[in-house]
């Protein structure tokens, strides 16, 4: 899996970061999502891919093979 | 068949949850615009100020096998014979339905027949409002909620002398209380944007085109422009005579469901919710998300009690103002993060000794890990 994040469609919601915190933080002053693996672990797939799906904005793009 | 009547950020999002989980016959999603589903938020921030070409604000489509019927409405529901009658003529028979047809700008009962005068809710309505603000030196903006003081912002940005009316004391007070939408009119006056507190429109002035707005205190504000952002109805004037109950919207039960083999989700239902032990209604992007899938569950006999934690934002100026949780009109407010002084702070709103919801003021990180407090004691 590859993630890819659209930090300019971010809005900040930090839905990702709840539900997946050793992926994805957020910028300390507006919020925006930082990327923190670009290929995560399978055993965090799930929570990434309920990340992508909550995320209001649809930033969270998942590359899956 | 599902069939599903709504093809916006609720509609999309139960067609592709249906999907994923598995539904594999077929589907059809009606949807009244032109348009394939597109993201609402930016319409009245990074569309309307140039920041964004529209085309950006589309919204990743990509369901399998969707029959899309666009430009069509649905204008009859026959629940026990499970059809719809469409705008066409048609009929369609379904075998579950998803209602998501959302909701529409509340308008004033004079004057929207004047040129200039706008609405803000589609893509359409963005780009028309959009070419005139362009022009326009004067604007006078109706109502002091999320939409009406985030086009002030804008407006005001692209050069434009901005001044907002609304009948109650400060601007996003319902949905905030007395102390933070002091905050934001503090900050519109900062930006040079007038604000008439207090007092109603009690008319739109013009011979085919609006040239003022009069208020009720008997004052009369030039105007170019006008936007009328005073709230929206759910979109259920086609559903008259369907038996099902219109109380709010669409009610629904904690499971999205307003009949057997019918649920709704997004702006245009309401449900009860199975912490607040009330029905509640939530016009927000992150609920069109949260509900499109809890409702499609539901109809994949996976349901569970639709229970969420509203998130919530607005964007004006340079300030990010973000919500989780509820904000009743009894809840106090008081400061847990960051100072109010230095225009980065996190508020938790506390009702009947209880945390009720979080809102942060630039200061994301730590208005999310307030989150947590949310139905604790305070």
């Amino acid at each position: 899996m590859k993630v890819t994040v659209d930090q300019d469609k971010c809005v900040g919601a930090g839905q990702c970061v709840l539900l997946a915190p050793d992926v994805f933080d957020q910028r300390d002053s507006d919020g925006v999502v930082v990327l923190l693996q670009e290929f995560p672990p399978a055993e965090l797939h799930d929570d990434v891919r309920q990340a992508a799906q909550v995320c209001p904005a649809l930033a969270i793009e998942l590359a899956e093979q | 068949m599902i069939a599903v009547v709504g093809a916006s950020a609720a509609g999309l999002t139960a067609a592709q949850t249906l999907r994923r989980e598995g539904y594999g016959g077929p589907l059809t999603v009606i949807g009244d615009e032109q348009h394939m589903p597109y993201d609402r938020p930016p319409l009245s921030k990074q569309v309307l100020s140039g920041a964004w070409e529209p085309s950006k604000v589309s919204l990743p489509s990509t369901v399998d096998d969707v029959d899309w019927k666009l430009g069509v409405r649905a204008v009859g529901l026959d629940v026990g014979g499970r059809q719809l009658a469409l705008s066409t003529g048609d009929t369609l028979g379904y075998d579950k339905l998803v209602i998501a047809t959302g909701v529409t700008p509340r308008r004033l009962p004079f004057g929207s027949s004047l040129a200039g005068v706008h609405t803000l809710r589609t893509l359409d309505d963005a780009l028309a409002f959009k070419a005139e603000l362009a022009a326009a030196r004067s604007v006078v903006i109706v109502g002091a909620g999320f939409m009406g003081s985030e086009v002030a912002a804008v407006a005001s940005a692209l050069g434009a002398d901005v001044t907002v009316v609304d009948p109650l004391a400060a601007p996003m007070i319902r949905q905030f209380g007395p102390w933070l939408g002091d905050l934001v009119a503090k900050l519109h006056a900062d930006h040079g944007v007038r604000m008439r507190l207090g007092v109603g429109v009690s008319g739109l002035v013009g011979s085919g085109r609006v040239s003022a707005v009069e208020l009720a205190d008997g004052t009369s504000l030039p105007a170019d422009v006008v936007l009328v952002a005073i709230g929206s109805v759910p979109n259920t004037a086609w559903l008259a005579g369907s038996g099902l109950s219109l109380t709010d919207g669409v009610d629904c039960d904690s499971l999205c469901r307003a009949a057997p083999n019918v649920v709704a989700c997004g702006d245009v239902a309401s449900w009860t919710h199975p912490v607040h032990g009330m029905r509640i209604r939530v016009e927000h992007r992150m609920n069109a998300t949260e509900q499109g899938m809890a409702a499609a569950r539901t109809l994949l006999g996976k349901g569970s009690p639709y229970a969420p934690i509203p998130y919530f934002w607005t964007d004006q100026y340079d300030v990010k103002i973000q919500a989780y949780g509820t904000f009743p009109a009894d809840a106090v407010p008081s400061v847990a993060a960051g100072d109010v002084g230095t225009g980065r702070f996190a508020a938790v709103y506390v009702a009947d000794g209880r945390v009720t919801g979080v809102v942060g003021w630039n200061l994301p990180r730590e208005t999310r890990q307030l989150r947590a407090r949310i139905g604790e004691p305070a």
